[in-house]
């Protein structure tokens, strides 16, 4: 071995944040450290959501291109979306953020029932908007507004609107997809919370799991006054 | 020569479901490796069936549809199944942590996903082509890929997208770790240049897949659902595929030739025996690539009536892409300059790398001019023109990296003397393919046809003798690296004698790659130092 590299004792195992940890919680082989394994694991999450971002990226930019091909159309398309039950989702998801925030709190604090408590909450309050955006899909369906063979649309903005509708559908379609994986994700975490996995020195997916479902009520901020504020009574 | 060692990563354990199941970095690219070579082989007798058919002006090995099945079949399976995940995925699995001192990757368990995520795209797809072909062309451009093919673009798509996934957990968990697990002492600027290369990679695969991603949702959602995103018909734009489409796909380029040079980096300075000329640079010149690759898309639409201001910008900006590019040769070739050099096996393709990348990008600023893009696009010019690169850049570089780090993979050595005759025939077979295809494309032949006026006929047959040589290149090392498998000389740690952390550890390497976590105290490609070192004992 050349001597430009020298060596030295193992690093980890030893370390003072690893050694304080429950009796429970090791840090993985790959990590020296309990606290890198933290680092990582918060980088890797805030990396994976500017994927999404540029997930999101994509359809954003049809929507941008389209707008402003058929300004008039899409306002009055937007007009067939229901204001109030849009603007009561948007309060619905703010509310599940706070929620999310306070969950991620309590487990700092190592308090495991109010854990629990506010994942629970989180999940019901995503599920009062997904139940509601069922709702209002529903209503689409009623009024013909869903595109394909039987989409209907009074002339001359029929071809605007359809598209509008296309990619209400499909922008909302993914936002709800990721509410539903977001959901999923926390019934995991309420389990293991409730057998007490998390505490005060442990609580990495709460906290990165919470990076994501504050990102996903970002997007709808971002899609409420796209699809259902902007020029709506040209 | 010292004996293997006794433990390593190889055989830590025994059996199929240790290999399915591991998160070792090293064993998952040893499945990334088994699985690209496949595809490599299918994507390449697909290729010869193309050269096959055009050995004459008339269709007589194919019908039309099927020829335009076949190039697109070998374009869908050699970009997106081999060529994207070629080097990152096996070469770069594997070294990434070895290089930086770690034991592992930060998320061995999705680097282990990231294999199956890509086993399931791979299979999807394959299974689509089997079953129904996909004829428009690599590309899938609407409104023929929405409305008017026959094939099976959905089931084919729907397993480009899913590999795509696999790509962006591959660059997420390199970016973890060379931000978080680098060996202390070892700062930005004393990584290999490799690493350096992988990050930049990693950073366009994680920004631009996530946009080819959904531009192929929205294409399968216009398919099945009959929404008008892309469809004229229906008030859509093809336009707007073509720009979400080469977002990514023009960076993509960039995912297949950032890595191969950072495999020439590491190459030329083992075999000159030097520190690299001017590391700072080479290495920002990776990020310059990576950010300026993200700025030059619309260079591939010039001829889609997109407005003259906007081509001009594009064209401008797709200029500047040579700096970057240009800085690595001439660095490379100022290494070469009063250094030891030594030719072996993958110095040849080192080399071979430098003089075809060079035609490759020289070539590409005919089609960023706007006016000389009229006149080659959709010729055989600009297939000679990708072939430069992806197949003399990324391919060469790809196996002048398999066999400098074959020793280190497998703890056996290859046999040079086959070796060596196997890159000449690469550089010659290739060569004689694609030199040919530039006056071609010149002199009008467009690509994408199995029929051409008889005068292309001499051009073509040359086309079509190259590539025999070329497949016969490519086949002599699956013969040769296997048999090294059981009857190749034992390597030990070092045989290069090369500089670097992956070489202080064993070969192969233990499961936790190193005895102790080395620390490091030179800069990278310290080579005077490494071989002063070495010599002085016998001094003294």
């Amino acid at each position: 071995m050349s001597s430009s590299v020298a060596t030295a004792a193992h690093r980890g195992h030893q370390h003072p944040v690893a050694a304080e940890v429950h009796h429970h919680f090791h840090h993985q082989h790959q990590f020296d450290s309990a606290e890198q394994q933290y680092e990582a694991s918060t980088l890797g999450m805030w990396i994976f959501l500017v994927t999404e971002i540029m997930f999101f990226g994509g359809v954003f930019t049809a929507y941008v291109q389209y707008r402003t091909a058929f300004p008039e159309g899409f306002g009055h398309a937007s007009n067939h979306l229901d204001l109030t039950l849009g603007a009561f989702n948007t309060a619905v998801l703010i509310a599940s953020s706070l929620t999310m925030a306070l969950a991620v709190h309590a487990s700092q604090l190592g308090k495991r029932g109010r854990l629990v408590m506010y994942l629970l909450l989180t999940m019901a309050l995503g599920s009062v908007f997904l139940g509601v955006k069922a709702f209002e899909y529903a209503h689409k369906f009623h009024e013909h507004l869903v595109p394909g063979p039987h989409f209907q649309f009074p002339e001359p903005h029929a071809r605007a609107a359809q598209i509008f509708f296309s990619l209400y559908f499909a922008m909302t379609g993914l936002h709800a997809l990721h509410m539903v994986i977001g959901i999923g994700i926390m019934v995991v975490l309420t389990v293991q919370a409730a057998r007490g996995r998390f505490g005060h020195n442990y609580h990495t997916p709460i906290e990165i799991s919470g990076l994501y479902w504050h990102f996903v009520d970002i997007i709808w901020i971002f899609l409420f006054p796209l699809l259902y504020l902007i020029h709506r009574h040209v | 020569m010292d004996a293997e060692p006794k433990q390593n990563y190889l055989n830590a354990d025994y059996g199929m479901l240790s290999w399915l199941l591991t998160k070792d970095h090293k064993r998952i690219a040893i499945l990334y490796l088994v699985s690209i070579s496949v595809m490599f082989a299918l994507g390449g007798v697909f290729a010869l069936l193309i050269r096959l058919e055009l050995l004459t002006p008339g269709p007589d090995l194919m019908s039309s549809d099927m020829y335009n099945r076949t190039f697109t079949t070998h374009g869908i399976i050699m970009v997106f199944f081999f060529l994207i995940p070629s080097i990152p995925a096996v070469l770069g699995n594997f070294l990434i942590p070895l290089m930086i001192g770690a034991r592992d990757l930060a998320f061995p368990r999705i680097n282990l996903l990231s294999w199956y995520i890509y086993i399931l795209g791979a299979t999807t797809s394959m299974i689509a082509i089997m079953v129904s072909g996909i004829d428009t062309g690599w590309t899938f451009y609407t409104p023929y890929s929405t409305s008017s093919s026959t094939t099976a673009v959905v089931p084919v798509a729907v397993g480009v997208f899913i590999t795509g996934f696999s790509s962006i957990l591959t660059g997420l968990n390199f970016l973890v770790t060379i931000h978080r697990m680098r060996a202390p002492g070892l700062t930005w600027f004393r990584l290999p240049l490799f690493v350096w290369a992988h990050y930049a990679t990693s950073i366009i695969m994680i920004l631009g897949t996530p946009v080819v991603a959904i531009t192929i949702l929205l294409v399968g959602m216009e398919r099945a659902l009959h929404l008008g995103i892309f469809d004229p018909a229906l008030g859509g734009d093809p336009l707007l595929f073509q720009h979400l489409f080469w977002f990514y796909s023009h960076p993509a380029v960039y995912i297949m030739i950032l890595p191969p040079m950072g495999v020439i980096s590491e190459l030329v300075t083992a075999f000159t025996r030097k520190r690299i000329f001017g590391y700072s640079f080479v290495a920002i010149s990776s990020l310059a690539i990576a950010f300026l690759g993200f700025l030059v898309w619309a260079h591939h639409m010039f001829v889609t009536g997109l407005s003259i201001y906007a081509a001009l910008i594009f064209s401008f900006l797709s200029f500047f892409v040579a700096i970057p590019s240009a800085v690595k040769v001439f660095n490379w070739t100022a290494t070469l300059y009063k250094g030891s050099v030594s030719f072996e096996a993958p110095m040849l393709y080192a080399m071979g790398f430098i003089g075809l990348f060079t035609i490759g990008g020289l070539t590409g600023l005919f089609l960023a001019s706007l006016g000389t893009d009229v006149h080659l696009t959709d010729t055989y010019f600009i297939v000679a023109h990708f072939h430069y690169v992806m197949v003399g850049g990324a391919i060469m570089g790809y196996l002048g990296g398999i066999h400098f780090w074959w020793p280190k993979i497998t703890g056996r050595m290859y046999p040079e003397v086959p070796a060596r005759v196997a890159a000449l025939l690469v550089f010659i077979g290739f060569n004689l393919t694609f030199f040919p295809q530039f006056v071609l494309g010149y002199l009008g032949m467009p690509r994408r046809y199995h029929f051409y006026v008889d005068e292309f006929q001499v051009l073509n047959v040359m086309s079509t003798a190259g590539a025999s040589i070329l497949g016969l290149g490519y086949l002599l090392p699956a013969f040769y690296l296997v048999w090294s498998l059981y009857k190749g000389p034992v390597a030990g740690p070092n045989p290069w004698r090369a500089y670097g952390l992956e070489w202080q550890t064993s070969s192969p390497p233990p499961t936790e790659n190193f005895e102790t976590t080395p620390v490091v105290t030179h800069e990278a490609y310290d080579y005077e130092a490494f071989d002063f070192e070495a010599v002085r004992p016998q001094e003294v």
